[in-house]
């Protein structure tokens, strides 16, 4: 049991985005005792509210729900992709976790974005530039993070297509020309070529061939266990968290409904809708 | 000393979806486990056995009640309220859960899926898996099947794998489910050596079994399971 103050490596407390302007009532008045996360009164739609939770490093944290549950929300909001209504965030390699990540200048949330963490979209154009080579791609993250070297970044850009198994003969290739599991695959290898302490996932895996799916995940999994990096993995399909992660957060209309350890969440739910959830698993 | 002590441990499932069905799997269970004992658990299927170490491993949330566990450094923690964060600690360093049946990562060897609970101790891939492959060749797992992947594997073969990789990171709380069933004489006895030298080492168990042969080579003290509640405990005459 390590007794170090500050365990965690992202702590977020009270995450909130709500689309219009809110009422006095719209929390009380949305969320899953709702079946609605539509304010009656304002017509205001609360994404997610009062989501909070711990992640320690090199842990793989599940976000599961159905879509409009507010999963990818939560993510978009803490890789700066969309702006909090309400909420903090303290990501612990930034100022050691003592200034909220959330509200500090444009500039210094590029910084994190670029040094500190990986985003892996579902779509591959919403995490590559179609316009750049596979190669290119990486090489522009690498160059956000600070690195200049031509020489040493295309040596790493092309130790990061061989790990994650895209044929380093199409590292000058667009990625429009690749598969979507490849597409997939660079984009993996672009979230992590920096070396972040903390990876998103979002639905990664959704839209792929079963077998190809299959290879994302194994690459998911070989390279957490590898580089240790701590994982936010979001996806609707149970088997995906079951494979990849220690802890789930269930959520839905916008809220979390349960949280705990990955087993105890598929073979002991405790809110109604996870165990309808997990009765549905295949 | 114990290691565990289980105090009016009770566990009911509430089904939601069955129209609010509740069924009551325990019931004011009082439990101690020693350092070092290793308790055989008897009971009809539907008993509670599996139900109990599921609580105690934290796959199932306690209803009401509690498990009190003393950890290597002597802190003692209640397994039914601690934080997720803090169970899955234990479970890295301390606590190993061996299920009936072997359910493993798809498309991982069998030598990885053995020597994976040793990564975060060793953190020597090698050296993991030369402890993987001296415990599969003990238990008699061909070595054709070291590289293969368990999910194709036979019932037997599948046991010797989930027996190895349970025991390998030598646990100071092992909680084994049926971990002989579907295996031959020879091997049963070398699966009784492997946890009787745990348990020389400091290892407590919790181990649910039907087999007598296994429950009298193998136990302190049985515990019985009927519906939820302990019924009797049997001391051996040695």
């Amino acid at each position: 049991m390590s007794m170090q103050q500050h365990p965690w490596l992202l702590r977020v407390e009270n995450l909130t985005k709500i689309y219009g302007e809110p009422g006095p009532d719209t929390l009380s008045k949305t969320g899953p005792s709702f079946e609605s996360n539509i304010c009656p009164d304002t017509d205001s739609i609360v994404a997610c509210a009062d989501v909070s939770f711990d992640l320690y490093p090199g842990e793989v944290l599940g976000i599961v729900g159905e879509s409009g549950s507010g999963k990818s929300t939560v993510v978009k909001l803490l890789c700066f992709d969309m702006e909090p209504s309400v909420g903090n965030a303290w990501l612990r390699p930034y100022m050691d976790g003592a200034v909220d990540m959330l509200h500090v200048s444009g500039q210094q949330k590029r910084f994190i974005r670029h040094h500190l963490m990986g985003v892996v979209y579902q779509n591959p154009r919403d995490g590559l530039n179609f316009r750049f080579s596979s190669g290119g791609n990486i090489a522009e993250k690498l160059i956000m993070a600070g690195h200049m070297h031509v020489g040493r970044i295309r040596e790493r850009a092309s130790f990061l297509l061989e790990k994650t198994e895209v044929p380093i003969r199409r590292m000058d290739d667009l990625p429009a020309s690749f598969s979507g599991g490849m597409q997939q695959r660079v984009q993996i290898a672009k979230a992590i070529a920096n070396h972040p302490p903390l990876l998103f996932l979002d639905e990664v895996t959704t839209g792929l061939d079963v077998s190809v799916q299959a290879k994302v995940l194994d690459l998911i999994r070989e390279l957490q266990q590898e580089l240790g990096v701590a994982m936010i993995v979001v996806s609707h399909d149970l088997s995906v968290i079951r494979m990849l992660t220690d802890r789930t957060l269930v959520m839905k209309n916008g809220r979390v409904v349960e949280s705990g350890l990955t087993d105890q969440i598929l073979q002991d739910p405790q809110h109604p809708y996870t165990q309808l959830l997990v009765s549905s698993l295949l | 000393m114990n290691i565990v002590e289980v105090r009016r441990l009770s566990k009911q499932f509430e089904l939601h979806i069955l129209k609010e069905k509740r069924i009551q799997a325990l019931e004011s269970i009082d439990l101690d486990i020693a350092e070092g004992e290793i308790i055989g658990l008897t009971g009809k299927s539907g008993s509670g056995k599996s139900s109990l170490m599921k609580c105690l491993y934290r796959t199932y949330l306690s209803s009401a009640g509690h498990i009190f566990y003393r950890t290597g450094q002597g802190r003692v923690i209640d397994l039914a309220s601690a934080g997720d964060h803090e169970i899955i600690q234990l479970r890295k360093t301390e606590i190993r859960y061996c299920s009936q049946f072997l359910s493993v990562i798809p498309r991982v060897s069998a030598v990885d899926v053995v020597s994976e609970p040793l990564m975060p101790i060793l953190k020597d891939r090698a050296i993991a898996q030369e402890a993987a492959k001296d415990l599969l060749e003990r238990l008699g797992l061909p070595k054709g099947l070291w590289d293969a992947y368990p999910v194709t594997f036979s019932g037997g073969e599948q046991q010797r794998i989930n027996v190895a990789r349970a025991i390998i990171s030598r646990p100071r709380l092992l909680l084994i489910d049926e971990p002989t069933a579907s295996l031959d004489t020879r091997t049963k006895d070398v699966v009784i050596d492997l946890i009787r030298s745990l348990k020389t080492a400091g290892t407590s168990v919790l181990c649910i079994s039907h087999d007598e042969y296994v429950l009298d080579r193998l136990s302190d003290r049985r515990l019985h399971l009927q519906s939820g509640r302990i019924v009797h405990s049997i001391q051996p005459s040695l």
